[in-house]
C-alpha cells in the first residue's frame, strides 16, 4: 500500500492490516487515531502503519459488516467516529487468525527448515 | 449512492480529527506546534489518495468495470469501421423490421380495445347449428330478454349501412350505423364535443339525433366548433348533431367499413302503431354487443346465458324448433375485431424474428472471425492475468454495444420510414388503435437488441480463454488461435443460418403459391373492362315520402338509368344490381329462405345470399347459363316473380330433383311465391377462396332494393376511362334525380385485387423477409468459405505448385460450401416440415408440405450457396504458387 520508503520499519502485507484492525477492536470500540497508535505500540513500533491507509481499510471492513461505526467522544472531548467489532467480525477474526498462523508457520518452515527441525 | 456520500463526509471529518489528535500528541511530546502539525501530516500520508482509495471501497466495482469495458469496446469498434458498419447495419435492419412488425402486432393484438374496461365487452352471436347457420342476427324480443337477464350491464344492437348526406356541396354518402341508445354508454366512450345518447331513452323509431365522427366533422363541416345543434340531412330526414366523437374513436365493427362509421343515430328498434317485432324475425346484419356485469367472467356469463336460452326454447317452442338447435354465443369483442388477422400477424412476427435471428447468426460469425484475428490479443491479456470472466464480459459488452447501436439505428430508420410503412398496411387489417411507436414498442426494441446482442456476443465469448495460450503466443501476426474449434462453430453457424433461411423461404414460397393460385383461379365471371359505380336511393323514415318505395316506383327509375347509361362514351353493356350483386364485396345480403312444400321445416329458415339484378347482369359478367333461362325485360314489376340460382344453390336445396319451376320465398312474410327459372354456373363472386356458395338472384324490377340494400350498383362494360366515366355517369344520374350521390367507382379488377390485399401484404412481407434471409445466408457462407480459402492459401499454393488442376481446386472449395449448404437445407427442411402445418390456415390450394415448393426452395438456396462460394473459389485458383509459398 505504501510507496514511501521505510528503512527500519516493515511494510505490511496486503490484507494483514485488516487482521490487525480487527484484533485491536477486540479490546473495545475506539477511534481511528487510537487504532493506529495501538498497532504501532503493540508491535513495539516495528509495524508502522502509514496512518492514512487505515481509513480505506476501515471502510472496507464496514462494507463487509465486520465492524460498525458510531459517533462518539474521544478522551480529550473531541467528536470522533468510533469503530466496533461486530459478531460477524469476531468470527472473521478467528478465521483470519488461524489462517495467519498457518501461513506464518508455513513460511517460517520454508525459510528456516534446519532451525525448525533443531528446535523441535 | 447516498450512503457513499455520507461516508465520504464522515471521512473528511475523521481525517481532520486524526491529524489534530496526532498534532496534539506531538505537542504533548514537546514539539513546537508548527513542527508537530507538519509531522502529523507527514505521518498520515497522502490525504487525496486515502480519500480516493476509500471512495473506491464504496464504489460499484462492476459498474466501473462496465464503464471500462464499454470504453474499450467503443475503441475496438471504431478501429474496425468496416466490420462495425456491416454488423450495425445488419442489426439495424433486423431490429427495425422486427420492431415495425411488432408495432403492428401491438396495435392490433396486444393493445386492449380503446373502450373502458374492454375485457367485459362481448359480441353476442345467435347460431342455428341445426340448419348450418352462424351468427344469424338477433331479434328484438331476444334483445329485450338479454337486457332483462341480469347477466349484462348493457346489451346494445347496431345496424350498419350507408346514408346519403345532403346539404353539402355534393350529395355524399356517409357510413352510418343505427344503434340502440345505450351503445355509447356500453362502450364507455365520451365525445370530444357535446354528449352521447341517453342510455335510458325509450323513444320508438329514430330519435333524430346523431353523433358524428371526428373525420366527418373535419371533412364535411371544416371542424366547425359550433356544430352542436346544427341539422344534417340523412336520406332526406333532418337530424340534429348532438356530439362529435374524439379523433381515433372507431366503431368495434367487423369490417373496415363498419370500423370507420361516420354517423351514429339512436334507433329504438320499435315502430309505433305497428305490431311488435317478431321473435323469429332476426335483424340480419345487426350486431349485438354487450357489457358483462362487473365481476362476471365470460365463461360464467355464457353458462348463465345457456340456461336462459334453454328456458326460452321451452317457453317459445314455435319460434325455436328443436332441429335448428338455437344457441347464443358470447365472443370476446376483441376476438371478433382482430380474429382473422391474428394468424397472419403471428406469421409475420415469426418471419421477421427469423430474419433477426439470421442477422444475429451472421454478426456472430463476423465476431468470431474477428475473435480469431484477435486471438493473440486475448491470449496476451490472459497471460497477463486477465480472468476468463473478465474476457467474456469484455466480449459480451462488445456484442451488446454493437446490438444497442444497431437497435438505435434500426429505430431511427423506422421512425424515418414510418409514414411510408404505415401506408403499406392494408386498410383491412383491423386496428382500432393507431399504429404507433409506443413505449411498449420501444421496450420491445430494447429487449430485442439485448437478446440479439447476447446471442451473437456469447458465441465468441464462449471461445475466449479456451485457447491454448502457448500456441497462441507463439504464433506470429494474424493468429488463427483455436481455429479448429472456431472453424467448427462458424460452420455450425452457417448451417443454422441456412436452415433458418430455408424455413422462411418455404413459408414465403407457400404463400406465394397460394397467392398465385388465387390469382389464377377460374373465377366463373369476367372482371375485365367492368366498372361498378354506386348510387344510393334515400330511405326516409316515413315510408309515405319514399319516392322509390315500391317496384312500380323504382322500376321506371331503373329503366331510365339504364337508357341514359348506355349513351355514355365507351359503354358497351350496362346492368344494375343491388349492393349484394357486386362481386367480392364482402357485404353479403342474406335472406331467410322458405321453400314451397317445406314450410314447416322453414320455421327457422336457412339464410341464403341474395342479389337483385337487371337482366343484362349475367351477360355483362360473363356468367354462363346451365339450365332454364335468364331474366328478360318481361320479368318486370307486373309479371310473376322469378329467380335464378347457381348450381351450388341447386345442389344444396334440390340435391336430387330439378330446381326449375320450384317455388320459394325470400321472406316468410311475402304473400306470393317466386319461381326458379334458371340455373347458372358457380362463380366466385362471393369469395375468391370459396368456389361454391349457394346464391340466388331476383329481378331488380320485381324486388326493389330495401333496407340495407338500398344501394344501387351500376355495372358498365366497355372501353371506359376510369377518371371520366364516373363523372359522366354522375351527370346522367343527377339529371334524373339531383339528390342522388354517385360514389365508389371501382373497376372489378381493382375490387379483385383489393380482396386480396391482406394476403398480398403478408405474402410481400414474408417474401421480403425471405429474400433478406437468403441474402444474409449467402453473405454468411461467402464469409466462411473466404476465410477457409485464405487460411488454406499456403496449402493451395503447394497443390498448384505440385501440378494440381485449377478445376480440382475449384471443386475442392465448392464441395466445402456445398456440404454446408446441403446440411443447412436438410435441417431446414425438417424444421419446415414441422412448422409449415401451423400456417395451413393461410394457404390456398397448396398443402403445407407441398413437395414442389420444398424442393424448389432447397435448390434455390443451394444455388445461391454455390454462387456465394464461387467468388472465393475463383480467388483460390488464382493463387500464385510463388506468393503463396512465401506466405509463411
Amino acid at each position: 500500500m505504501s510507496t514511501k520508503e521505510q528503512r527500519e520499519r516493515i511494510e505490511l502485507l496486503q490484507g494483514t492490516l485488516d487482521l490487525l484492525i480487527l484484533r485491536t477492536l477486540l479490546l473495545g470500540p475506539t477511534h481511528g487515531h487510537a487504532i493506529a497508535k495501538a498497532i504501532e505500540f503493540n508491535s513495539d513500533e516495528v509495524l508502522q502503519v502509514e496512518q492514512g491507509s487505515l481509513y480505506p481499510a476501515l471502510h472496507r471492513l464496514i462494507k463487509r459488516r465486520w465492524i460498525s461505526a458510531e459517533e462518539g467522544t474521544s478522551e480529550n472531548n473531541r467528536r470522533a467516529k468510533f469503530y466496533r467489532l461486530t459478531a460477524k467480525g469476531r468470527r472473521q477474526l478467528a478465521v483470519e487468525t488461524s489462517k495467519w498462523d498457518t501461513l506464518a508457520g508455513a513460511i517460517s518452515q520454508i525459510l528456516r527448515p534446519a532451525e525448525q527441525e533443531g528446535e523441535s | 449512492m447516498k450512503r457513499r456520500e455520507r461516508m465520504m463526509d464522515d471521512l473528511n471529518r475523521d481525517i481532520r480529527e486524526h491529524i489534530e489528535m496526532e498534532t496534539q500528541d506531538n505537542i504533548d511530546r514537546g514539539m513546537a506546534p508548527e513542527e508537530a502539525r507538519y509531522a502529523a501530516v507527514r505521518k498520515f500520508g497522502n490525504v487525496t489518495r486515502v480519500k480516493e482509495d476509500t471512495r473506491e471501497v464504496w464504489s460499484f466495482a462492476w459498474l466501473e468495470q462496465l464503464g471500462q469495458d464499454i470504453r474499450y469496446a467503443l475503441r475496438m469498434l471504431r478501429k474496425a469501421p468496416g466490420f462495425t458498419a456491416v454488423a450495425v447495419l445488419t442489426i439495424a435492419l433486423g431490429i427495425g423490421a422486427t420492431t415495425a412488425i411488432f408495432s403492428l402486432v401491438d396495435a392490433t393484438l396486444l393493445h386492449p380495445l380503446p373502450y373502458s374496461q374492454p375485457e367485459q365487452l362481448v359480441r353476442v352471436e345467435d347460431d342455428l347449428p341445426g340448419v348450418g347457420a352462424q351468427d344469424v342476427g338477433m331479434s328484438v324480443p331476444e334483445w329485450h330478454d338479454l337486457q332483462r337477464s341480469g347477466i349484462f350491464e348493457y346489451v346494445s344492437l347496431a345496424v350498419y349501412g350507408p346514408v346519403n348526406l345532403t346539404g353539402s356541396s355534393q350529395p355524399t354518402r356517409a357510413r352510418y350505423s343505427g344503434v340502440a341508445p345505450n351503445y355509447f354508454a356500453l362502450l364507455g366512450v365520451k365525445p370530444q364535443l357535446g354528449r352521447t345518447f341517453d342510455p335510458e331513452d325509450q323513444t320508438p323509431g329514430f330519435t333524430l339525433e346523431v353523433l358524428i365522427s371526428d373525420g366527418l366533422w373535419k371533412r364535411a363541416f371544416a371542424a366547425d366548433p359550433g356544430i352542436l345543434g346544427k341539422s344534417l340531412r340523412l336520406d332526406n330526414d333532418l337530424y340534429t348533431v348532438i356530439g362529435v366523437m374524439p379523433a381515433g374513436f372507431h366503431d368495434p365493427g367487423r369490417t373496415t367499413e363498419q370500423r370507420n362509421i361516420e354517423v351514429w343515430a339512436a334507433v329504438g328498434f320499435a315502430v309505433p302503431g305497428r305490431t311488435p317485432p317478431l321473435r323469429n324475425r332476426r335483424r340480419t346484419g345487426a350486431a349485438a354487443i354487450a357489457r358483462i356485469k362487473p365481476g362476471l367472467t365470460i365463461a360464467a356469463a355464457q353458462s348463465q346465458l345457456d340456461a336462459l336460452v334453454a328456458s326460452l326454447q321451452k317457453e317459445f317452442p314455435e319460434d325455436y324448433p328443436l332441429q335448428s338447435a338455437w344457441t347464443v354465443r358470447l365472443v370476446p369483442l376483441k376476438e371478433t375485431v382482430v380474429g382473422k388477422a391474428r394468424q397472419s400477424l403471428i406469421l409475420l412476427l415469426g418471419a421477421v424474428g427469423l430474419v433477426l435471428l439470421i442477422g444475429c447468426v451472421n454478426v456472430a460469425n463476423l465476431l468470431l472471425a474477428r475473435a480469431s484475428a484477435r486471438g493473440r490479443e486475448l491470449a496476451v491479456r490472459q497471460a497477463l492475468g486477465a480472468a476468463r470472466k473478465r474476457l467474456i464480459s469484455q466480449l459480451l459488452t462488445e456484442g451488446l454495444l454493437l446490438s444497442l447501436v444497431g437497435g438505435l439505428a434500426g429505430l431511427a430508420i423506422l421512425l424515418c420510414a414510418r409514414g411510408f410503412l404505415v401506408r403499406l398496411v392494408p386498410d383491412s387489417l383491423p386496428h382500432l388503435n393507431d399504429i404507433s411507436i409506443s413505449w411498449g414498442v420501444l421496450l420491445f426494441a430494447l429487449g430485442a437488441s439485448l437478446v440479439a446482442g447476447a446471442i451473437f456476443g456469447v458465441t465468441p465469448a464462449l471461445h475466449a480463454g479456451r485457447a491454448d495460450l502457448t500456441q497462441a503466443l507463439k504464433q506470429e501476426g494474424r493468429g488463427s488461435t483455436g481455429s479448429r474449434e472456431q472453424g467448427r462453430t462458424r460452420r455450425v453457424l452457417v448451417v443454422t443460418e441456412f436452415a433458418l433461411s430455408l424455413v422462411l423461404m418455404i413459408a414465403a414460397g407457400l404463400l406465394l403459391r397460394s397467392f398465385w393460385d388465387l390469382l389464377n383461379v377460374s373465377l366463373g365471371f369476367n372482371p375485365q373492362n367492368v366498372m361498378a359505380v354506386r348510387t344510393w336511393l334515400p330511405e326516409p323514415n316515413d315510408p309515405k315520402t319514399d319516392i322509390y318505395g315500391t317496384p312500380a316506383q323504382e322500376a321506371p327509375f331503373i329503366r331510365e338509368l339504364l337508357r341514359r347509361g348506355r349513351t355514355l362514351p365507351g359503354v358497351e353493356e350496362i346492368a344494375l344490381g343491388n349492393r349484394a350483386s357486386i362481386p367480392l364485396n364482402h357485404n353479403p345480403t342474406q335472406s331467410p329462405l322458405v321453400l314451397e312444400g317445406r314450410e314447416i321445416q322453414s320455421k327457422q329458415p336457412p339464410l341464403v345470399e341474395t342479389s337483385s339484378v337487371t337482366p343484362d347482369y349475367f351477360h355483362l359478367l360473363g356468367v354462363t347459363l346451365q339450365r332454364g333461362r335468364l331474366f328478360g325485360e318481361m320479368d318486370n314489376e307486373t309479371a310473376p316473380a322469378v329467380a335464378v340460382i347457381n348450381e351450388a344453390f341447386a345442389r344444396t336445396y334440390w340435391p336430387s330433383g330439378d330446381p326449375l319451376g320450384e317455388r320459394l320465398k325470400l321472406s316468410p312474410e311475402d304473400s306470393s311465391w317466386t319461381t326458379v327459372v334458371g340455373v347458372i354456373a358457380d362463380a366466385r363472386t362471393e369469395s375468391l377462396v370459396e368456389s361454391s356458395v349457394p346464391q340466388i338472384y331476383t329481378s331488380l324490377y320485381q324486388a326493389p332494393s330495401q333496407g340495407a340494400s338500398k344501394e344501387l350498383v351500376i355495372f358498365l362494360r366497355g372501353r371506359l376511362d376510369p377518371a371520366a366515366t364516373p363523372v359522366e355517369l354522375r351527370e346522367q344520374v343527377q339529371a334524373v334525380n339531383p339528390e342522388l350521390p354517385v360514389f365508389g367507382a371501382q373497376t372489378l379488377n381493382d375490387a379483385l385485387s383489393a380482396s386480396l390485399s391482406e394476403r398480398r401484404f403478408s405474402m410481400e412481407m414474408v417474401g421480403l423477409f425471405a429474400l433478406t434471409a437468403l441474402l444474409l445466408a449467402g453473405l454468411g457462407i461467402y464469409g466462411v468459405i473466404s476465410y477457409i480459402v485464405s487460411e488454406r492459401t499456403h496449402e493451395i499454393g503447394i497443390r498448384l505448385a505440385l501440378g494440381a488442376q485449377s478445376r480440382n481446386i475449384l471443386r475442392m472449395v465448392l464441395r466445402q460450401g456445398l456440404g454446408l449448404a446441403i446440411a443447412g437445407a436438410a435441417v431446414g427442411l425438417v424444421c419446415a416440415l414441422i412448422l409449415s402445418h401451423l400456417m395451413a390456415g393461410l394457404l390456398y390450394g397448396v398443402r403445407p408440405t407441398d413437395p414442389v415448393t420444398f424442393a424448389g426452395v432447397a435448390l434455390l438456396l443451394i444455388g445461391v450457396a454455390l454462387l456465394a462460394c464461387y467468388i472465393p473459389a475463383r480467388r483460390a485458383i488464382r493463387v500464385d504458387p510463388l506468393v503463396a509459398l512465401r506466405h509463411e
